[in-house]
Order: structure tokens, then C-alpha cells, then sequence
């Protein structure tokens, strides 16, 4: 048989495969299974292209195979589950800038032969690229905190500044185009490339804190869309099929983002976004009720069914495993205990989800916002530990405050509220929350950790 | 590029973007995280990319700069590629259902 038959046989196969792994990924009980035909598809893929006529050396194909993959494993096992959102951001980014560098080899190899419809190809891609390479690392290092802040950058003209450069790189990359074959080529190359990256740091520092979950699933999405790019550039349907997966999967988790938290896309471009909003909201009426311990524990020992409702104050005090032994003792006693999670509770989709997943808790007990809303009112006691804003009823009642119209788990419907917090701080959006001021709602100041494991002895001790 | 390969390539294109949205919308949300780093593991398919230009014939005019770029390339594909799957399979395994 023709050897670049087979080799397209086996993308068609990969390609399957990878449709399957997302299909699969529709339940828990069969993604880990979907996962791993997925990834069988794709080393299928690598070894067939080994064998294709082009390939003609094997030194750096071995080197890059072997060193990409020994890093990739280290990262896998090292990074923690509270880091996930990091290394998604990183991975989106060596994906871009593998993309990129791609693009450009291709330029390098065929630079005097290319014609303006291929060059314009490879400026798509080598663009992407680089604008979610940067992006990414921005990103990457504003949830790391350790060389930028998280909060959001902004300074004035920022929108011209961005016009500027996206100008730039729309007249560098016509050039390239036009002069592809001169001796000008690189000079384009090399313009576009600089105001692609310079865009990516530009589009990413206005943002910060609570927001920076929409950013890393729209560079997922760009991620995606860079590796699709790619495949125009060599004519390879896998390369497209599943970077417009990669693609899809980012936009919709970006749009979800979005709506848990009454934005709009184009909010993400426009500078400020994440910036405290400034909006005079109604008076709080009413005081902060305080609780111990103890008193805690008798509401709970009297519950017949209890919501928990975890923030990211939980992963960050390192409580999810105190949390899952406090629902042991619950349901001992007799009670029906689940968790609500909010779409933007951890820093990335479905991040808490994992936290207490890894914490052994079932994922039968996670109960989605729209799942649980309608049972609110028949829950005893309704636990909020190191979640602010998504339980801020505000959101429902008050037209001025800057939380209006997002969706929230609606605690405050519940017979009795138990507030888990640190101190009297305010929530992400620096807003008061009302909640807290209810006749219903009890306040357990103190560390989350700590204040679980009281309960939990409380439960021990009966 | 002969546009009829283009539009060809196209057409792959859009079929592809209504099946992902399609396949992708019916992940539930307790699965989100290990999506995305699933996502990134498929997003390292540019390897395959990246294996033709690092394999491009020594010596032949600017194959040999290329070939570096390529082999670059491969190693940025295939922390992607390997990362993303192990690190998707670790957490999947982590979510069990009720004994």
C-alpha cells in the first residue's frame, strides 16, 4: 500500500479518536476512557508522520520528542490540583508558540518559492500564535503572582495604543504578503511577529483577579485556533479538525464564563475589565450576627439537609479534605449533604469540582447553581465557606450594585445560613454583601480550616 | 495554494467548529477543568507540523535553520501532548461516585 495513504488513513482514525475522547468526556464515568482514546489517536499520529516521504532526519525529531516529553510528565505529576489553572495557562501558551514556530519554519524553507496566498496563511497562523504565546505568559504569571500582580493594569490611551499596534500588524503582514519572495520578507516577518506579541501582553494586563478565569479559556480557544492555522499551512485536515475542537471547547467555556458573571466578550477586550466597578449601591440594613462553634454545630446536628456552598477561601486555607470529613459526619448523623458550585467558584471552569474531588468527595454530591436553586428553600442549613460574591443577593434585589443581574446560588432561601469567613472583608468586586445582614444568616468568623475541624469534633465529641 | 484546496480545507473547517460546538456544549460542568487540560493535549496535534519541518533533508538550502524551528516546535507540541493527557487522566481518575 501507498505509505501516504496509510499515513492519511491513520489522521482519519486520530481525528475519530479525538471526536470520541470529547464525546466521552459527556460523563464522568467514561471520560477517562475518552481520554485515553484520544490520546492513543494522537501517538498513532506521530508515528505515522514519522514515516512520511518529508521526513528525512530523525536528530531533532528524537531530541524534541523525548525532552517534550519528559517535561511534559513532570509537570503532570507535579503540578497540584490548586495549581491546574497555571499550567493550563502555560500549556496554552507552548501551544502557541509551537504553532508559531511551525509557521515560521515553513516560511524559512519555502521563502523563495511562496506564493501571497500561502504567505497570508502562514501570517494567520504565526499571529495567532504568537498573540496567545504572550498572552498566555501574562496570564501564567499574573495567577502565579510572583513577577506581575494580579490586579488589572490599565493606563490612559491603552485603546490607542492597541489600535496602533493592531494597524501595525495588519500592514506589516499585507507586506509580507505582497513581498514574500523579495528580500524583505523577514523584515515583514519579523514586524508582524514583534506587534502580535507586543498585542498579546497588551490584551491580557488589563485584566486581573477574579476575571482571569474568561482569559485563560479564550486562550485555550486561541491555542486551538493557532494549531488550525497550522494545518492550512501544510494541508492537513487532523491539524484542522482538531484545532477547531480545541477552538470550539474554548469559545464555549468562555461564553459560560462570561454569562456566570453578567459580562459580554466584548467587555474582555475593552480595558478595565475586572477593575472594581464603581457603582453607589443601597444602604445595608440590619447587623452581622455572630456564632461559635458550638452553636454551629447544634444547627447542623438538627439538619436534615445541608448545602455547602465552597469558594476558592476553601482551596486557598487548604480545607477540602476537612470539608469532606465534616460531610462524613453529617451524613452519619443522618443528613442529606451536597455541593453547590457556582460556574466561576476556583479560578478556572469546574476547578472546584476537581479540588474536592481529589478530597474524595463523590461527584454524585456536586450539585450544579441551576440544580440546586429550586431546592434552596427546602435546605435546613445552607454552609458558605470562602464564597462571597455568588451568594450575594444583591445580584437578584439591587439594581445599583455592580453584582445586578449575575446568577447566584440563592443561599439566602434557605431556613438557616452559616457564613464561613476569614474577617468582615468584602467580596472579589469589593461590594457589601447583603446576605450577611439576613435574620437567617449566622457569621463563623476564623479560619475555614479551623473552624471545620471544630465542627468535626463537635460531631466526634456527641 | 490552488483554491481548490482551500476551499476543500474550508469546508473541513466548518464542519469541524458545528461538531465541536455540537459534542463539546454536552460536557457537563464538573468536567470543565479536565476538558481544558484535555483541550491542551489535542492542541498539541501542531507536532505533526512540527515533525515535517524538523525532518526536512539536511544541507538542501535553508532546510537546516527550518529543521531547527521544527525540532523546537516539537518539544513545545509534545509537553502539550503528554502533559495534557497525563495531567487530564490524573484528575479524572480522582472523581469517583458513591460506593
Amino acid at each position: 500500500m501507498n505509505i501516504s495513504i496509510l499515513i492519511n488513513i491513520v489522521y482519519i482514525l486520530a481525528a475519530i479518536a479525538f471526536i470520541l475522547g470529547f464525546k466521552l468526556m459527556s460523563s464522568p464515568e467514561s471520560a477517562r476512557k475518552g481520554n485515553l482514546i484520544s490520546g492513543i489517536g494522537m501517538l498513532s499520529a506521530i508515528i505515522v508522520t514519522l514515516m512520511d516521504a518529508q521526513v528525512q532526519r530523525y536528530d531533532f525529531i528524537l531530541i524534541g520528542l523525548l525532552a517534550g516529553s519528559v517535561v511534559g510528565l513532570i509537570l503532570a505529576y507535579r503540578t497540584p490540583m490548586t495549581g491546574m489553572p497555571q499550567m493550563v495557562g502555560l500549556l496554552n501558551g507552548f501551544g502557541g508558540l509551537a504553532s508559531f514556530l511551525v509557521a515560521w519554519a515553513e516560511f524559512h524553507a519555502h521563502k523563495h518559492h511562496l506564493t501571497a496566498g500561502s504567505a497570508a496563511i502562514i501570517w494567520v497562523a504565526a499571529i495567532i500564535g504568537a498573540v496567545t504565546f504572550t498572552g498566555s505568559v501574562i496570564a501564567w504569571a499574573k495567577l502565579e503572582e510572583k513577577f506581575i500582580s494580579g490586579k488589572p493594569i490599565t493606563y490612559k490611551g491603552q485603546q490607542i495604543v492597541t489600535t496602533i499596534v493592531v494597524l501595525g500588524m495588519l500592514v506589516s503582514g499585507a507586506l509580507f504578503a505582497i513581498q514574500v519572495q523579495s528580500e524583505n520578507g523577514y523584515l515583514y516577518f519579523a514586524a508582524f511577529t514583534f506587534f502580535s506579541m507586543v498585542l498579546g501582553v497588551l490584551l491580557t494586563i488589563p485584566i486581573g483577579g477574579a476575571d482571569m478565569p474568561v482569559v485563560i479559556c479564550l486562550l485555550n480557544s486561541y491555542s486551538g485556533m493557532a494549531a488550525c492555522a497550522s494545518g492550512f499551512i501544510i494541508q492537513n485536515n487532523l491539524l484542522i479538525v482538531a484545532g477547531a475542537l480545541v477552538g470550539a471547547s474554548g469559545i464555549i467555556l468562555t461564553l459560560i464564563m462570561c454569562k456566570a458573571m453578567n459580562r459580554s466578550i466584548a467587555n474582555v477586550f475593552l480595558g478595565g475589565f475586572g477593575a472594581p466597578p464603581s457603582g453607589s449601591s443601597a444602604e445595608v440594613v440590619g447587623e452581622l450576627k455572630e456564632v461559635k462553634a458550638d452553636d454551629a454545630y447544634l444547627m447542623l446536628e438538627a439538619a436534615n439537609k445541608v448545602v455547602i456552598v465552597p469558594g476558592y477561601g476553601l482551596a486557598v486555607s487548604q480545607a477540602q479534605h476537612a470539608v469532606r470529613e465534616l460531610m462524613e459526619a453529617l451524613e452519619k448523623n443522618g443528613a442529606e449533604v451536597s455541593f453547590a458550585i457556582h460556574p466561576v467558584a476556583g479560578r478556572m471552569p469546574g476547578h472546584m469540582n476537581v479540588l474536592l474531588a481529589e478530597a474524595n468527595v463523590s461527584y454524585d454530591a456536586m450539585v450544579e447553581m441551576d440544580s440546586i436553586n429550586p431546592q434552596m428553600e427546602n435546605v435546613d442549613v445552607c454552609m458558605i465557606i470562602g464564597a462571597n460574591d455568588v451568594v450575594n443577593p444583591a445580584a437578584q434585589e439591587d439594581k445599583n450594585s455592580p453584582l445586578w443581574g449575575m446568577p447566584i446560588i440563592e443561599a439566602y432561601k434557605a431556613r438557616t445560613v452559616i457564613v464561613m469567613k476569614r474577617g468582615k472583608g468584602k467580596g472579589f468586586a469589593g461590594v457589601e454583601n447583603i446576605l450577611f445582614f439576613r435574620n437567617n444568616c449566622r457569621m463563623l468568623y476564623g479560619d475555614a480550616k479551623a473552624s471545620l475541624q471544630n465542627l468535626i469534633a463537635a460531631f466526634k465529641g456527641a | 495554494m490552488e483554491s481548490t484546496i482551500l476551499i476543500f480545507l474550508i469546508f473541513i473547517l466548518v464542519l469541524s467548529i458545528f461538531l465541536g460546538f455540537e459534542i463539546i456544549s454536552k460536557v457537563p460542568s464538573l468536567l470543565h477543568t479536565p476538558l481544558m487540560s484535555g483541550s491542551n493535549a489535542i492542541s498539541g496535534v501542531t507536532v505533526v507540523g512540527a515533525l515535517i519541518a524538523a525532518g526536512l533533508a539536511k544541507g538542501v538550502g535553508d532546510n537546516d535553520v527550518a529543521a531547527i524551528l521544527g525540532g523546537i516546535a516539537i518539544f513545545l507540541a509534545m509537553i502539550n501532548v503528554v502533559g495534557g493527557y497525563f495531567v487530564t487522566d490524573r484528575m479524572l481518575n480522582m472523581f469517583k461516585k458513591k460506593k
